[in-house]
């Protein structure tokens, strides 16, 4: 058994060391507001912050997770910024099929954690990691705007 | 193709599923009973298959499907409207499969697609809430002993203001649910609307912003399986070898079960199964389709598309006018093969027990999946329970059930719960994809510059002839058509025909914008050569030939406003322009990109001028303007799906290439007030996209781009 804290929580674990971080969440944990796309760190839909830092959990394996807390979908509107995210994506209606939003919002809360001003430029390069199949880049983009300060 | 599809009722007329479709369209408005629920609760009001009523509520009832256009919040605005309630107070539920309620009328299978939703359910969802409403009043007037007329409803508050009683629905409903569904139906006046034509906020967005709302992909429960699976890499292939020992010694594993031309590990999560799966090391017979290619099929479009098909339209003897006309163009159109990739991978949960199965899945057509699963394991189609989910992304995919049948096969002697995930990579290669086209276009101008006669060949696989064979009469396929026989202009001499062709090794299916898609970059890019090829303005062009289309003039005035159409451009700039009267709706799309230093194409800005008849939520309209585009620039752009020895090349979503939010333009759209009746708009920004672009590649380069995607180096 092993721990590992996600959104403040403890839970005892006995998973193997390379097992990805993103099964452990949905299939282990059942926290499946974190989503499988593509396994390979290539859509994004699978981020969320280890330690502060946003990462695709698809490749993020156990060893390197334990030590460090874990925020994910379900936890990150408890943070001032994580609720902001949310309740701007609600505001400008950025969502449709909403698959990727939970990667999108993870990015974009650790965006804006770190810069809490981004121009278009910071956003391409902070966002450009998930994809949108249904193309609310548009939105996207409104909505992180509308947060800055 | 839906235009197509109803010009053709009278191809349609005296075909099983035709006949089935009237009988049931007929039957249902004028069906009187009482409006209990058949099954034990008589404390339920029902009075038709949308509106239910009782201690936990409203609910309605969504006879389409969410894949993230929309439709649950238009569909429950138009129910809402005419039954007095805000959106805050109804819940929704997924229709259950039964045709005999939930057929959409334009499709004739309870489905969703074809941008079909909103003109299916228009008339039919207002009448559904308007007859609950009538009942509910005159059931409160009853037990009040004073005349219906005399009521009042607001926010689902019955009123009798001249004695002061007041009830709310949910207390009515039991008295209500004893009375007769009402014969007429008077509905409201746009000028009495209260809900539509306003930006009601999204109610299935909640949920999706903070992770809690479970799609498929999503099922739980306590002791479940989790089972990925591979499938034939080559169609028609069969497991000839492996090594179910080494997936056994997998940690995790519990099961693996198999199929000829499939297998699937069941472990305790999603990781050991896919280890699983690696373990097997599972060799392949590739069967008789190993050695297509995408040149191979490639070659014998071009030899069968030299043949005249069957014609769709044929009118005052194209040829001959091409023939004697003072400018005359021809040309080839390639458009590939395409994934739909929805975000959310194919999956189902299965929990097949001896007498019974429940299934829970996101699915574009329920009674295809509950019959799938019938089907797999022997059970009648009504001991199969499915439970649709929310659908994270379709574009058309889960309008095919084959995930559902192989996942019924595989698990039909397993006992308990599993959920099948496909990886990326399996859904990917085996995808059932949009179709290769290949058209051959030619056309003539007299020496003024107008058109005189136009002839399109297009030749490629039939969807509708294996998804809908009752919709493909006498060699059309109506969809493959669509926007190529007919076109938003004058036209005196047209000839079109089809030539059905299915390539071996190859299944194909519905895809975003289905055949309007690809007709629209090839008809509006090939419109766009002819006015450059007789010296005119690719918009003036445009104009003259719009004489009897009013509405498709004044969005393509629209748009040439809105874009500055005229202004010279920078540089290095570029401007295209595609128009389209399609899905019932009218849109005109103006893009500008821009040629970077390195070659490389940047979009810059979308302009999408649109007429779709009456709005039910205009951000909804600006939603799917917006991501249409944008999934048919990022196609038109990166994406085409190939074959090497039978096998499909792209594996994942770095060899399919998926539009990013750098690459993204500014998309503007404007809309056009209209009291026409509802046009589709989930389909058509996509349907916009490639010929834009194409024609502004063209507008800053001289390139002209006959075949999609862009390939390295289109542009120098």
């Amino acid at each position: 058994m092993k721990q590992v804290t996600i959104n403040g929580n403890v839970h005892d674990i006995d998973v193997p060391d390379d097992m990805p971080l993103l099964w452990v969440l949905r299939d282990v944990l059942g926290m499946t507001g974190t989503k499988y796309g593509c396994g390979i760190a290539q859509c994004g839909a699978c981020t969320v912050h280890l330690d502060g830092v946003a990462v695709r959990s698809c490749q993020t394996t156990m060893d390197s997770v334990y030590g460090q807390p874990v925020t994910t979908i379900e936890g990150v509107g408890d943070t001032p910024v994580g609720a902001k995210v949310q309740a701007a994506w609600l505001e400008k209606e950025v969502v449709q099929c909403g698959y990727c939003q939970s990667g999108q919002i993870m990015s974009a809360a650790a965006l804006l954690n770190e810069n809490s001003n981004p121009t278009d430029t910071d956003i391409d390069d902070a966002m450009a990691g998930n994809i949108c199949r249904c193309g609310t880049y548009v939105r996207i983009r409104e909505a992180i705007h509308s947060i800055a300060v | 193709m839906i235009e197509n599809l109803v010009s053709r009722r009278n191809f349609l007329k005296g075909t099983a599923l035709a006949t089935a479709g009237l009988v049931l369209a007929v039957q249902l408005p004028d069906s009187v009973r009482r409006a209990v629920a058949a099954a034990g609760d008589q404390q339920s009001f029902v009075p038709n298959a949308f509106v239910k009523i009782d201690g936990d509520g409203i609910t309605l009832i969504m006879p389409h499907t969410e894949v993230g256009q929309g439709i649950y919040t238009s569909s429950a605005m138009l129910m809402a409207e005419e039954l007095e309630l805000d959106l805050d107070q109804v819940k929704v539920e997924a229709a259950p499969p039964d045709i005999s309620k939930y057929m959409d009328p334009i499709l004739y299978d309870q489905a969703t697609g074809g941008s079909t939703s909103t003109r299916s359910d228009w008339m039919r969802l207002r009448e559904a809430g308007a007859a609950a409403r009538i009942m509910l009043v005159e059931a409160a007037a009853e037990g009040w002993g004073v005349p219906p007329g005399e009521c009042r409803v607001a926010q689902g508050v019955i009123y009798h203001d001249t004695s002061g009683k007041k009830a709310p629905y949910v207390d009515i409903a039991p008295r209500a649910a004893s009375r007769q569904v009402p014969k007429e139906i008077k509905l409201k006046e746009p000028s009495q609307f209260r809900l539509i034509g306003t930006k009601a906020k999204r109610i299935d967005t909640p949920a999706k912003v903070n992770g809690s709302l479970i799609y498929g992909i999503d099922t739980r429960f306590p002791d479940m399986g989790y089972a990925t699976l591979v499938m034939a890499p080559v169609k028609g292939g069969r497991i000839a070898r492996m090594d179910e020992a080494a997936a056994k010694a997998v940690r995790g594993v519990r099961d693996i079960v198999r199929t000829d031309d499939a297998v699937a590990v069941i472990g305790d999560h999603m990781w050991a199964a896919k280890q699983g799966v690696d373990a097997l090391g599972v060799e392949w017979d590739h069967g008789p389709n190993s050695s297509v290619t995408n040149a191979s099929i490639v070659t014998e479009m071009d030899e069968v598309s030299m043949k005249q098909g069957v014609v769709v339209r044929d009118q005052n003897d194209a040829r001959s006018v091409i023939d004697k006309a003072a400018t005359k163009l021809d040309a080839i159109y390639h458009s590939p093969f395409l994934s739909h990739s929805p975000l959310e991978p194919l999956n189902c949960t299965l929990h097949i027990e001896n007498d019974k199965a429940e299934l829970w899945v996101g699915t574009q057509v329920p009674v295809r999946a509950q019959k799938a699963v019938a089907d797999a394991t022997g059970l009648s189609p009504e001991k199969v329970t499915v439970n649709n989910q929310l659908m994270g992304g379709a574009f058309g995919r889960r309008l095919d059930i084959d995930s559902i049948e192989i996942a019924a096969r595989l698990l039909k002697d397993i006992r308990y719960p599993v959920k099948v995930v496909w990886t990326r990579e399996q859904d990917m290669t085996h995808d059932f994809y949009r179709p290769y086209y290949y058209d051959r276009v030619a056309a003539g101008l007299d020496d003024s510059g107008r058109l005189v006669g136009r002839t399109h060949r297009v030749t490629g696989s039939s969807v509708f002839a294996r998804w809908a064979p009752a919709a493909f009469i006498n060699g059309v396929d109506p969809d493959a058509v669509d926007c190529a026989a007919e076109t938003p202009y004058d036209e005196d001499a047209v000839l079109a025909d089809y030539v059905r062709h299915e390539p071996a090794g190859v299944t194909t299916s519905w895809w975003r914008g289905v055949g309007a898609t690809h007709n629209l970059f090839v008809v509006e890019s090939f419109v766009d050569e002819m006015a450059h090829a007789t010296g005119q303005d690719p918009l003036e062009f445009r104009r003259r030939m719009l004489t009897k289309n009013p509405r498709g003039l004044a969005v393509l005035n629209l748009a040439a406003e809105k874009a500055g159409w005229g202004e010279k451009l920078p540089p290095g700039r570029g401007r295209g322009i595609s128009l389209q009267v399609a899905f019932g709706s009218y849109l005109a799309h103006i893009l500008d990109i821009e040629i970077t230093s390195r070659k490389q194409i940047k979009l810059v800005r979308s302009i999408l001028a649109v007429d779709c008849g009456i709005v039910i939520n205009p951000d909804t309209v600006r939603a799917q303007m917006e991501g249409g585009v944008l999934f048919g620039l990022g196609t038109a752009m990166f994406n085409e799906v190939t074959f090497t020895d039978g096998k499909v090349d792209q594996t994942n979503f770095d060899t399919y290439r998926i539009l990013r939010i750098n690459e993204a333009p500014k998309v503007e759209v404007y809309q056009v007030e209209s009291v026409e009746k509802p046009g589709g708009v989930g389909e058509a920004g996509t349907a916009a996209a490639a010929g834009a672009l194409a024609n502004a590649i063209f507008s800053a380069t001289g390139r002209r781009i006959r075949s999609l995607p862009l390939s390295q180096g289109a542009v120098k």
